[in-house]
């Protein structure tokens, strides 16, 4: 095949002779992930002579050059080798961008821009490969964590949600290998089933516009994708021992890649994580261990011009929630507030008892794609995903789970990625999905969210137009249908204190008694669509423009929730007639890059009407006494906010690295501030690097979270009997600030010509500082985790 | 150039049969059908308790109820008598039982308290204008306090209330509610006369 392409790009070649033959062509050579200018890169004008290569700055120049299309072939050591068709006329400049395959393995990237595939007018930012790896025993989320304006909403240390500019659970779509996951991200404590040793590129769109995947994503997307591999015969790869001091316990995760020169490779990857208790400063932190085991097997054909992969991954988490934080109604809540220590303090132990959460889910995935020679490239994608989501509370009698779902959905994609001509790029696609929900009834518990079916049918486009050199245009739109097929049993007296019956009268199936079984039949139609540019003035200065509308369906919480939530002591009803919450957002990104200054500034708006919140509303009584009720409500929205990042270079092995991000948000209808909104904080880093040394690398961090002095007041008053006085139920009041201040240290051992061994040693939290986070679901109940000492060993081969 | 598009084609047709394939196993799996969910047995749910405290040398018992029908749905707890009056220098032998009347006939929930007894615990809490005192008379195997019976000796007239507190998981042996800890399953106050 690659023979005929050869031949019709040297046909096409030799179509350009013509007169003026004065031209030059000049540019640099990219890494098409992390922007590095690649040095040695070779670049050949395909049916001439002509052979250059990049020099230390990655730039090039060829003279001599006619009028007319080229194909001009890169390559570069490191990376695939691709033809580029260039027109000249006269004297042009061009980069050409190169996929890095070799180091890709090694490197987890973040970004906002991307490939070719995302989006192309939002900024990126990267974790490097290092940061990665410390982040072995820790989550997807405390990786993300470490970027600007990416937070986390917690429960404890080992649930940690995503918080992208101040937006979490269903505003935050989490795309794992081309799959949309789909594992209930609608909880606060669900935290996201991905493995973050099996993400070999991780890349964050803050903003909805990455339209091919989702036009939901009202706070932003994050693409996890492993690490891509090489054409050739090889067989590599990689074990990572992690072991740290708070919980002790250890986390294993190996992988191994065989490919082969004719494209077909494997690679299995498999994890294993265990911890006990974890530990604040000044007690343990009972019931807070962590079990978790997954792995992944991928399978594949990659050829030039077509191939497949059949992906499958497995993954299964046990996960200890503070026994201090099950507590019954308010006056619980005050005896938990009023003391300084969690309720429930015990021993050490490596157990696990309840409450806690097991979350098994699975993974499978069918791909393939194939390219037309001066079309694109068309893919299609079967995926399949079974979550089963289990809780278990603290109950009387049997051991049985409080909470049994089980969520099954199928995807499929067909996408087109099509060169129109050579400035302007389409994507497009359809997407089709089937969900189905099942709340398993045997719990003894009324169902949190009901049986339901629902289908999808999704179609985009977006256009990209590289207008010149310096300015690139792209412009995208997405229709989304959404139906639910509900079957939800209501408590007759919260249908009738809802005024349900005069409402929603149609959907019920029959009466029986204290409940009502209804049949609710939703549909959504959402327009979604972003618009936006990237002005690159010079070498140095680039600016991203970005304005995307995002559409999201309310989730089935927020639609249908209605009972006692145990996990945080307060009842939480959804309401029926919510319709969907469109976003705005607006965001300018500014970019300066130097040799020794580099900072990005990216101030945003999001505006989003219908923004579903909850709120409390007041304080009902049964007979476990008082608890305060939170009801979902829509109103307008408003978030603002700017993350900074700089870096300055002292020396060729000193560097200093700064972090800020300051996000407000808003009900404009109440004009009060929004609840968990991230507050103020910045990160500061001093490096130290000398590659002589071993790739000695050390690092100090100081991490300082401010206090969030904008917050509703949601506080109520409690009576108790004990003390005959009504008490304050301060759930609002968020901690104090914090500094934290983490060190960190790695160096690199060659063993033979294909291993090396990395041994790293951090220790986080210092000055073991007790502290709070307003972001932790838990933080009435306990401090955060003490000191931290980690030792990981890490053997490449 | 033939050549190409007969590969092409002949690719197109491998394309068409996995799509082909992969609608068939959507169509497939999602066509079970579903049998209507049915409703779930609340076990966890206790939704009335009854004091009955019966004077020591007999005579009419008086009734302490508190009734919550739906839960933690919408609708308080209803409790009987607005004000229940007791004799001033008598002696009660109080028992308490627990129900779940969301389930038919209605399950009792003391006697899973007392299979527990070990990781539960009522209180009495009497309001300091309250001239009465209580005794525990059920213990749990460790010989610690139950409190599914008690005593109560109401003494000079006078008026309060009286809160009935189950405990799970408590600290056991404790001193009272403060160094108690566990979970509040329950918490009902009644309004007390003594005359």
């Amino acid at each position: 095949m690659s023979k005929y392409a050869l031949l019709i790009l040297l046909l096409c070649s030799i179509t350009s002779i013509s007169q003026n033959c004065k031209n030059t062509l000049s540019g640099k050579v990219i890494d098409q992930h992390d922007g590095t200018l690649l040095v040695e890169a070779t670049i050949i004008i395909v049916g001439s002579e002509e052979v250059v290569q990049t020099d230390l700055n990655g730039k090039f120049i060829i003279s001599n050059l006619c009028d007319g299309t080229y194909n001009v072939q890169v390559s570069h050591a490191d990376c695939l080798t691709k033809v580029f068709i260039v027109k000249v006329f006269g004297n042009k400049t061009k980069n050409f961008k190169l996929e890095h395959h070799i180091e890709e393995l090694n490197q987890i990237s973040i970004k906002g821009k991307s490939y070719t595939d995302k989006s192309k007018t939002i900024l990126e930012s990267t974790i490097s490969k290092k940061e990665l790896e410390n982040f072995s025993s820790g989550t997807l989320g405390d990786a993300l964590n470490s970027l600007s304006g990416v937070s986390s909403l917690n429960t404890g240390n080992t649930v940690v949600k995503p918080l992208i500019n101040g937006l979490h659970s269903s505003r935050v779509v989490i795309i794992n290998n081309g799959v949309r996951m789909e594992d209930q991200e609608w909880g606060a404590e669900h935290a996201p089933n991905v493995d973050i040793n099996s993400v070999g590129n991780l890349t964050l769109i803050k903003g909805a516009g990455a339209l091919q995947y989702s036009g939901d994503a009202v706070g932003g997307v994050i693409v996890a994708e492993s690490a891509k591999v090489p054409v050739k015969d090889s067989i590599y790869g990689k074990t990572l021992l992690t072991g740290a001091s708070n919980g002790r316990g250890a986390v294993l995760t190996s992988q191994l890649t065989k490919t082969y020169q004719n494209g077909w490779y494997a690679a299995v990857q498999g994890t294993l994580k265990r911890f006990g208790d974890f530990e604040a400063p000044d007690y343990v932190l009972s019931n807070t261990g962590i079990f978790e085991r997954n792995a992944s097997l991928r399978l594949g054909l990659n050829r030039f011009d077509y191939g497949f992969e059949v992906y499958y991954s497995l993954f299964k988490n046990e996960i200890g929630i503070l026994r201090a934080s099950h507590l019954g109604g308010a006056q619980d809540q005050v005896r938990a507030l009023n003391s300084d220590v969690p309720l429930v303090i015990d021993d050490f132990t490596y157990d696990i008892s309840k409450p806690r959460q097991e979350v098994t889910h699975q993974l499978a995935r069918i791909k393939g794609f194939k390219k037309f020679e001066n079309f694109g490239k068309l893919s299609l994608q079967y995926d399949f995903q079974r979550n089963n989501r289990l809780e278990y509370d603290i109950r009387r009698g049997d051991d049985k789970a409080s909470v049994d779902l089980e969520l099954n959905t199928h995807t499929l994609l067909v996408d087109l990625d099509a060169s129109l001509t050579d400035q302007i790029r389409l994507k497009t696609g359809v997407m089709a999905g089937y969900q189905e929900n099942f709340p398993n009834p045997s719990t003894g518990v009324r169902r949190l969210i009901p049986d339901y079916d629902k289908y999808d049918l999704g179609i985009y486009a977006i256009v990209d137009y590289e207008f010149n050199d310096d300015l690139t245009l792209e412009a995208g739109a997405r229709f989304d249908y959404t139906h639910m097929d509900v079957f939800k049993f209501y408590r007759t007296s919260f249908w009738e204190s809802r005024n349900y019956g005069e409402q929603f009268s149609e959907i019920v199936v029959q009466e029986l008694g204290n409940q009502i079984s209804t049949n609710p039949k939703l549909n959504f139609y959402n327009v979604s669509g972003t618009i936006g540019a990237t002005y690159e003035f010079d070498d140095k200065n680039k600016l991203f423009f970005n304005y995307s509308l995002a559409s999201r369906a309310p989730n089935p919480s927020e639609l249908f929730s209605e009972g006692l939530h145990h996990s945080a002591s307060r009842i939480e009803l959804g309401d029926l007639s919510f319709n969907s919450e469109i976003g705005h957002k607006i965001a300018l990104t500014f970019q300066h890059e130097k040799e020794k200054l580099s900072f990005s500034m990216n101030p945003y708006i999001n505006t989003i009407n219908d923004f579903i919140v909850i709120e409390p509303t007041g304080v009902e009584q049964n007979l476990g006494g008082s608890f305060q009720v939170w009801e979902y409500r829509q109103t307008n929205a408003q978030l603002l906010g700017v993350d900074l990042d700089a870096s300055y270079t002292f020396t060729e092995n000193l560097s200093y690295n700064h972090q800020f991000s300051l996000v407000k948000g808003y009900d404009r209808t109440f004009d009060e501030p929004l609840i968990s909104i991230p507050s103020v904080n910045t990160k500061n880093e001093i490096v130290y690097q000398n590659q002589k040394i071993n790739n000695l690398r050390l690092s100090l961090q100081s991490d300082y979270v401010f206090r969030q002095n904008e917050y509703p007041n949601n506080n109520f008053e409690v009576y108790i009997p004990e003390t005959e006085t009504t008490e304050t139920v301060d759930v609002s009041t968020p901690p104090d600030a914090y500094h934290l201040l983490n060190f960190n240290s790695s160096i690199d051992f060659k063993i033979n010509k294909q291993s090396n061994l990395t041994v790293g040693f951090g220790v986080t939290n210092v000055f073991n500082t007790s502290y709070r986070n307003y972001l932790n679901r838990l933080r009435y109940y306990a401090d955060d985790l003490g000191r931290n000492i980690l030792l990981n060993i890490k053997f490449n081969y | 150039m033939k050549k190409v598009n007969l590969l092409n084609l002949r690719k197109m047709k491998n394309i068409k049969f996995i799509a082909m394939a992969i609608f068939a196993t959507v169509i497939l799996t999602s066509c079970d059908d579903d049998d209507t969910p049915d409703p779930v047995n609340e076990e966890e749910v206790i939704t009335t308790m009854t004091v009955t405290l019966t004077p020591n040398g007999g005579g009419t018992p008086v009734v302490l109820q508190t009734q919550d029908l739906d839960g933690d749905g919408p609708n308080p707890p209803i409790v009987t008598p607005t004000v229940a009056t007791l004799t001033s220098g008598v002696t009660y032998n109080g028992v308490i039982v627990l129900l779940n009347e969301t389930e038919s006939p209605a399950e009792n929930i003391t006697t899973e308290v007392e299979e527990e007894a070990d990781e539960h615990q009522f209180f009495y809490t009497i309001g300091s204008s309250l001239n009465a005192t209580t005794t525990y008379t059920s213990f749990d195997g460790n010989g610690n306090n139950l409190g599914t019976e008690f005593t109560l000796t109401a003494s000079a007239a006078s008026s309060g209330n009286l809160t009935f507190t189950l405990r799970h998981e408590p600290t056991k042996p404790n001193t009272g509610l403060s160094d108690a800890g566990g979970e509040t399953d329950i918490e009902a106050t009644f309004n007390i006369t003594i005359q």
